[in-house]
């Protein structure tokens, strides 16, 4: 496949900064389908130039939320605004939103160079003009020797990036992602990823991404919105979202975590009998009954004889080694160097200890057998 | 791939055991072909019989001998020349009035009321199961005379006979193409509904436009009640009224009508692949 042009960006027109990035604010949007609730109340606010990604299980509104700020739904309630105006009323073709598709969507009847003119002419623009700039833009996807073909004779990834150049040939204010990725295999995948951030980075556009692939989504994004049931669970960066996830459900759908039924003393959480800070986040149970969530990392463990824990599965993932401890009746995850892995066997008796900084905390919940690894 | 794999581990299995070890293709294939070919031909006898009947009737003279004498005095025959000018212009108010009705029709119901497809297919289906002669009965004792006196009126009657085979062709053709997001990627872009339509939905419809407006004119060309009993003499109608001067010439002239159908079918295909190919080859695609 052919590679971005890099060197490309010096001797266009279509540079960093031409395309201005809008602030938007999605709020207190709802939207229903007959009994379901697809956005309850959702609000989000993005920085101009900002690139968020909407991050979820199938069902959970993100798909419904872009497709509010685009402009192809319409809210029960709630506002759309864009550098403060109230866009909710304006319909799609005024909007001013490039949109990336699942499906390509490119016009199978056009050839690529008429697919990424197509915005232009609607705009009124000069036939030269828009070829000229749809030509730049082919380049800035490394496309341009394919200009004169049609969709159904280029590959899913090629039809992908012709699809991001028609979006960003009309200098959209927000460009719009909806699973762009998703329907790529793997290798595309990964180096078109890479591909969208850098040209989104470059044009400084704000850039909503819809996805349930969580690494696309802590790879690409400024911020990660993690939804549920209509709602915001967490916004925060991915890093922040990895290691302080505030909720169980952002805990359990990021990364790994484990659960460990703990007791509350005050301030503390005791988990494996170490008394731990606990995060500030999910409301405890009025019942006592709590779990501790922790990532593998969050767990050191030290080969003892005399250990509670013993090893029941191992998995070299290349740096660390992923080993599950059974400490009693409770399964962890535990993340090690793999040069201290190479020394422990399944069977091994292990002390496994929270060397986190703080816990989160949340209700218990009936706790389903921790997977092999 | 599946019938190569198959026949791979027939091929194995016969070195392995032996020929006559695996199921033997020598004793099913041959059957299975037989049978093929029998189908075929009773299927092909069944479709051309009638045709080569009628073509050797009509070129044949009275002493039965061959002649093209029933095709040549078919253009000079009285009221040939106005029946053959009414049903063209009933096809084409026809076709025009079809597509305007039925293609926005179709594709709001795609596009909006998907839940209501299966309900409107089974109206479309209605002309069918009402025989034409209680619709066109129906029409003439409740219109206005205006309307009753014209020979648009009976365009108006086929819309609605054409309708099944409309309704059906603009269905497969919406089906096949992902409709929803093409429209919206035009919104997205700045595309107005009428633009939409223009650029983007009903040039992915090109064949099943074509197929649809085909299927209304081969309708029309051959509609004989309706057409009698409003006292209108279309081609039809004019075949079975001079059917008893002469069978030759009316014979012939059914056999044009196919023929002229056939030609229409055909070039509007080979236009359809042709545009496919000259659109490959202009970008070096297979």
């Amino acid at each position: 496949m052919t590679q971005m042009k890099e060197t490309s960006m010096t001797d266009t027109s279509i540079t960093a900064g031409t395309t201005k990035g809008a602030q938007v604010e999605l709020d207190q949007l709802v939207r229903t389908y007959g009994q379901v609730r697809a956005l309850d109340g959702f609000s989000l606010t993005i920085a101009p130039g900002e690139f968020v990604a909407l991050l979820g299980p199938s069902g959970c509104g993100k798909t419904t939320a872009l497709r509010v700020l685009a402009g192809f739904e319409q809210p029960d309630s709630g506002r759309v605004m864009v550098d403060g105006n109230d866009i909710s009323d304006v319909s799609a073709q005024k909007r001013d939103m490039g949109m990336v598709f699942q499906s390509y969507s490119l016009f199978p009847n056009m050839s690529v160079i008429n697919n990424v003119t197509f915005g232009l002419r609607m705009r009124h623009h000069g036939r030269a003009d828009s070829r000229t700039k749809a030509g730049q833009l082919l380049e800035l996807v490394g496309l341009s020797d394919q200009s004169t073909k049609y969709p159904h004779q280029l590959s899913g990834g090629q039809q992908q990036r012709v699809a991001l150049a028609r979006a960003l040939a009309i200098e959209p204010r927000v460009l719009l992602l909806d699973e762009p990725l998703s329907a790529l295999d793997a290798k595309v995948r990964a180096e078109l990823r890479d591909q969208i951030r850098t040209l989104q980075q470059r044009l400084a556009i704000t850039t909503v991404f819809v996805t349930h692939d969580q690494e696309e989504a802590l790879s690409m994004a400024d911020r990660v919105c993690v939804m549920s049931r209509g709602h915001i669970e967490q916004t925060a960066s991915p890093a922040e979202l990895y290691a302080r996830p505030t909720t169980a459900f952002v805990a359990q759908f990021v990364g790994v975590s484990s659960r460990v039924p703990a007791e509350i003393a005050g301030n503390e959480v005791i988990v494996f009998g170490q008394h731990c800070p606990i995060r500030t986040g999910e409301p405890l149970s009025g019942t006592g009954q709590n779990d501790a969530l922790l990532r593998p990392e969050d767990f050191g463990v030290e080969i003892d004889p005399n250990g509670k824990g013993f090893v029941t599965h191992k998995s070299f993932l290349g740096a660390t080694t992923r080993l599950v401890v059974q400490v009693g009746e409770i399964s962890v995850r535990v993340d090690v160097r793999s040069d201290q892995g190479a020394d422990i066997e399944l069977g091994t008796h292990v002390t496994a200890k929270v060397i986190a900084r703080d816990v989160l905390v949340a209700p218990r919940v009936a706790m389903a057998p921790v997977e092999p690894l | 791939m599946a019938a190569i794999g198959a026949m791979g581990t027939e091929m194995a299995l016969d070195q392995i055991l032996g020929p006559e070890a695996s199921p033997s293709r020598g004793r099913r294939r041959p059957r299975f072909r037989t049978w093929r070919l029998v189908v075929m031909l009773i299927a092909g006898a069944y479709f051309l019989a009638p045709i080569y009947a009628g073509l050797k009737f009509a070129l044949q003279n009275d002493a039965n001998h061959f002649s093209f004498f029933a095709v040549k005095a078919l253009p000079t025959e009285p009221g040939f020349g106005a029946a053959f000018w009414l049903s063209i212009r009933l096809s084409f108010v026809t076709v025009v009035l079809s597509m305007i009705l039925m293609v926005p029709t179709t594709i709001y119901v795609h596009l909006r009321l998907p839940k209501v497809r299966r309900v409107v297919e089974f109206i479309t289906i209605l002309p069918i199961v009402i025989p034409p002669i209680i619709l066109i009965t129906g029409v003439l004792g409740s219109y206005p005379l205006w309307l009753k006196s014209s020979p648009y009126l009976l365009s108006l009657m086929y819309v609605i006979l054409a309708m099944p085979f409309v309704y059906r062709s603009l269905d497969a053709g919406l089906s096949a193409i992902d409709l929803k997001t093409l429209v919206e990627a035009s919104r997205s872009l700045g595309g107005s509904m009428f633009a939409t339509m223009r650029r983007v939905i009903l040039p992915n419809l090109r064949a099943a436009l074509l197929s649809a407006m085909v299927l209304t004119l081969a309708l029309v060309l051959g509609e004989f009640t309706m057409a009698s009993l409003d006292l209108w003499e279309t081609i039809p109608v004019w075949i079975v009224n001079f059917q008893q001067s002469d069978g030759h010439v009316t014979v012939a002239a059914s056999m044009l009508g196919l023929i002229g159908s056939w030609v229409l079918l055909t070039l509007i295909v080979s236009l359809d692949r042709s545009q496919s190919r000259r659109s490959l080859r202009k970008t070096g695609g297979v």
